[in-house]
C-alpha cells in the first residue's frame, strides 16, 4: 500500500529536504473560511496538512487548540462536515497528503467501518488518534491500516527503548514524535535533545520522523528541520487566526492571508535547513 | 438485550482492564509508560503484606474505621416499610468515603517515590481527602476544580487551601468535574516525571477503575461483617448514589456475588432526565472519555454535552467503566432522583435523624424513600452515607431561604 504520504516523503527525499506540516482545526472559525485556509495552505508551502477533528474535551490540547475546537463546534462543524471538507478539498488538489488528527469518541460514534469507507473515499490519508495507544489497536488502528489508510503513532520523550517497538509496529506513514511531555502550545522543544530523540527513533524504524508540539517561528522550523524529516506547526498557525477575527469571533477578510503568511515564513524556515543527515 | 451473565461479577477486569466492553486504556502515550508502571506498582503492593498492614493501621487510627452500621430507627418508621441501615462514611476522617481510596493510593504514590499529588475534584470531598492525606505525608498537593464548584463548594475550597494544597479554579467547558479532570489530565502529560494523578473515583483509565474499587471495597467488606452481627444475615438490598460511583462500588462490589441482594445505583437526574442531567446510564451510551469506554452524555456527533446537578459530586456526565458492565449484564438497577428529591431528601433525613446528609448520598436517600415503603418490615436496606453535608450548608440554605421570601 502506498499512499500520498508515502509518495510525497519520496518526492521530498529526492529534493532532499524535509517536510513542513501544518495543523490547522478543521470548521475554525467557520466551515467556509476553514475550506479556503485549507487550499490556501499548499500554496503557502506546506507538504503535509493535518487537519484537527474539533472535540469538546481535548485532553492533550493546551488553550488556543482546545478553543479552536470549541469555535469550530461553535460554527456548527462535525465530523460529517469535516469528511465534506475533506471531499472539496480533493477536488483540486490530489497530491498533498490530509491527516485526519484527534481524538477517538467522536469516530466511535459515527461507526468506525462507516468512517474508516469514508474517509478513504474522501481523500483522507491518514489518522493521528491521541488516545489511542497501541494497548488499543484493535479498536482503530488495525481495522484503519486494512482500509488502506496510514495510522501515525505518536512517541514521546517517555516513549524509552523499551516500549519504542510497540509503538512502531503497527505504525505507517511517519513517526509524530511529541517533543515535549506536555501539551500543545507550550514550552518550547530544546533542538539538540530532539535530534537526539530523532536518532533514536531512526535507530527502530526505516520510516520519516517528524517532530511537533513547542515550534512556533520560522527559526525554530529550520533547526527541528535539520534533524527531522519534517517539523509540525499547529498552536501558532491558529494563534494567527485567531489574532485575525473580530470582536465576535468571526473570519475576517485577512483570516486566511494571516494563516498563509505565517506558513509561507515558516516553509521557508523548513526549506532554509540543511539536509537531514541520513 | 443481556449479554451471556459471567460465572462470578466480581473477576473483572481481564488484563487489559476491561469489563466487558467497557473500561481499557484510552489515553495519550505520553501516559502509557507510566500507566504501566502504576498497573505493576499496584500489582506488587497488593502481595505485599506490609502494605496492607500499615494501611490497616492508617485506616484505624487515622480514618476512624471501621465506620458504623447504623439503624435509621426514625427513618424506618416513617416509611413504614423495609428496616433501614446507614453506613456512616459520613463519619470517615474528612466527612467521606473519599478519604479511603486517597490513603490507598497516597501509599502507593510514596513507594513509587512520587513527591507531587495532582487530583480533580467536584465536590470537593475527594480534593479535602487527597490534601488532607499530602499535609499527613509530607506531599506537594495541586487540586483541580472547576470554577463554577469553587463557588458552589467554598467550605471545602477553604479547607483544601489549609490544609497546604493549591486548588487551581477551572475555566474551560461548563467549569465542573468534567472540566476539572481534563485540565489534571494536561498537568499530568506535562509533569509525568515526578507526578502522581490520584483520581477520585471508580473510571479512568486501567488500572484506575479496578485499584479505587478494591481501596473502596472496605466499605462493602465491612458492612458484611456487621450486619451479619447485628442481624445474622445478609442485607436484602443496597443503595448508593452514582457520580463516578466510587462509593457505590466500594459497598457492591463485595455482595455482587450474592444473587438474594438486590442492588441499586441512583444517578442524579438533574432538572429532569427530560432536561439537563447527569444520569449518564438512564440518558446516555457508550463512548470513549477520560481514558475509558462507558456511558457518556454527547450529541449524535460524539461531542460530550454538559450535566446538570444541584450536587457538585454527581456533576459529571460519565460513569466508572464497571458500572456500565453491571448495568449491561443487569446485576445493578441503576435509577435516577431530582435536584427536587434530593434537596427533600436533605431535609428529610436532617430532620428524622438528626444526620445533615451530603447531596450527594441525598439522591440515594430519595429513592430509599421510594423502595422503602414497598418492601416487607424484615427487608434489610443498607445505604451508603457517603458524605456529611456540612459542605452544603451555605448552598441549601440559599436556595431553602429564595423559596421562603
Amino acid at each position: 500500500m502506498t499512499t500520498r504520504i508515502d509518495a510525497r516523503f519520496a518526492e521530498l527525499a529526492k529534493q532532499g529536504r524535509s517536510a513542513f506540516v501544518t495543523f490547522v482545526m478543521a470548521g475554525d472559525p467557520d466551515p467556509a473560511t476553514s475550506l479556503d485556509i485549507l487550499k490556501a495552505l499548499p500554496k503557502a508551502g506546506a507538504d503535509i496538512i493535518e487537519i484537527g477533528m474539533p472535540f469538546t474535551d481535548p485532553m492533550a490540547d493546551g488553550p488556543s487548540i482546545q478553543a479552536a475546537g470549541l469555535r469550530a463546534l461553535k460554527g456548527g462543524m462535525t465530523l460529517r462536515k469535516t469528511l465534506e471538507m475533506v471531499r472539496s478539498f480533493r477536488k483540486d488538489d490530489d497530491a498533498t497528503p490530509l491527516v485526519m488528527m484527534g481524538y477517538y469518541n467522536p469516530i466511535y460514534i459515527y461507526g468506525v467501518d462507516k468512517f474508516l469507507a469514508d474517509a478513504k473515499t474522501a481523500g483522507v490519508d491518514g489518522l493521528i488518534i491521541v488516545d489511542l495507544p497501541p494497548e488499543e489497536d484493535t479498536e482503530l488502528c488495525l481495522p484503519a491500516m486494512k482500509a488502506g489508510l496510514n495510522f501515525i503513532r505518536l512517541a514521546t520523550p517517555t516513549t524509552d527503548d523499551k516500549r519504542l517497538p510497540a509503538v512502531l509496529a503497527n505504525t505507517s506513514g511517519f513517526v509524530y514524535y511529541v517533543s515535549i511531555t506536555g501539551i500543545t502550545g507550550a514550552a518550547a522543544a530544546d533542538a539538540r535533545a530532539v535530534g537526539e530523540a530523532v536518532a533514536r527513533i531512526k535507530r527502530h524504524t526505516e520510516l520519516p520522523v517528524c517532530v511537533g508540539f513547542g515550534i512556533r517561528t520560522p527559526e525554530a522550523a529550520r533547526a527541528i528541520a535539520e534533524s527531522a524529516n519534517g517539523a509540525v506547526v499547529g498552536t501558532a498557525l491558529v494563534d494567527a487566526l485567531r489574532g485575525s477575527l473580530d470582536a465576535e469571533g468571526r473570519a475576517t477578510a485577512k483570516t486566511v492571508t494571516a494563516v498563509a503568511d505565517l506558513a509561507a515564513a515558516l516553509a521557508q524556515g523548513v526549506r532554509g535547513a540543511k539536509q537531514a543527515a541520513e | 438485550m443481556s449479554p451471556a451473565l459471567p460465572n462470578s461479577f466480581r473477576s473483572g477486569p481481564d488484563e487489559r482492564g476491561h469489563f466487558g466492553i467497557f473500561g481499557g486504556r484510552f489515553v495519550a502515550e505520553t501516559l502509557m509508560p507510566l500507566i504501566l508502571d502504576l498497573e505493576k506498582a499496584y500489582a506488587e503492593a497488593k502481595a505485599d503484606p506490609a502494605f496492607q498492614k500499615e494501611m490497616d493501621g492508617h485506616l484505624k487510627h487515622y480514618v476512624g474505621r471501621p465506620s458504623p452500621l447504623y439503624f435509621a430507627e426514625r427513618l424506618t418508621e416513617h416509611l413504614g416499610g423495609a428496616k433501614i441501615y446507614f453506613k456512616r462514611e459520613e463519619l470517615n476522617h474528612t466527612g467521606s468515603h473519599k478519604v479511603n481510596n486517597v490513603l490507598g493510593q497516597i501509599m502507593l504514590a510514596r513507594r513509587m517515590g512520587k513527591k507531587r499529588i495532582i487530583a480533580e475534584t467536584g465536590a470537593g470531598q475527594h480534593g479535602v481527602a487527597t490534601a488532607t492525606l499530602c499535609a499527613r505525608f509530607g506531599l506537594e498537593c495541586v487540586v483541580y476544580m472547576g470554577a463554577v464548584d469553587v463557588a458552589r463548594q467554598q467550605p471545602n475550597v477553604i479547607r483544601m487551601e489549609m490544609l497546604g494544597a493549591k486548588v487551581i479554579p477551572v475555566q474551560s467547558g461548563a467549569r465542573t468535574l468534567k472540566d476539572a479532570m481534563n485540565d489534571a489530565l494536561r498537568d499530568w502529560v506535562t509533569n509525568v516525571h515526578n507526578t502522581f494523578y490520584c483520581i477520585g473515583t471508580v473510571a479512568g483509565p486501567h488500572p484506575y477503575p479496578m485499584m479505587v474499587r478494591d481501596f473502596q471495597s472496605i466499605i462493602g467488606i465491612e458492612t458484611r461483617q456487621q450486619l451479619q452481627e447485628v442481624e445474622g444475615r445478609l442485607p436484602d438490598s443496597l443503595v448508593a448514589c452514582i457520580g463516578g460511583g466510587s462509593n457505590a462500588m466500594g459497598l457492591f462490589h463485595p455482595f455482587l456475588d450474592d444473587p438474594s441482594v438486590e442492588i441499586f445505583g441512583v444517578e442524579a437526574a438533574g432538572h429532569g432526565l427530560t432536561q439537563l442531567h447527569a444520569a449518564s446510564i438512564a440518558g446516555g451510551r457508550p463512548g470513549v472519555l477520560h481514558g475509558n469506554r462507558t456511558y457518556l452524555l454527547m450529541d449524535e456527533d460524539g461531542q460530550i454535552t454538559e450535566a446538570h446537578s444541584i450536587s457538585a459530586g454527581l456533576d459529571y456526565p460519565g460513569i466508572g467503566p464497571e458500572h456500565s458492565w453491571l448495568h449491561e449484564t443487569g446485576r445493578v438497577n441503576y435509577l435516577s432522583a431530582t435536584d427536587e428529591e434530593a434537596l427533600e431528601a436533605f431535609q428529610l433525613l436532617s430532620r428524622l435523624e438528626g444526620i445533615i446528609p451530603a447531596l450527594e448520598p441525598a439522591h440515594a436517600i430519595a429513592k430509599v424513600m421510594e423502595l422503602a415503603p414497598k418492601r416487607p418490615r424484615d427487608h434489610l436496606m443498607v445505604v451508603n452515607l457517603s458524605g456529611r453535608g456540612d459542605k452544603d450548608v451555605p448552598q441549601v440554605g440559599d436556595i431553602l431561604k429564595g423559596r421562603n421570601k
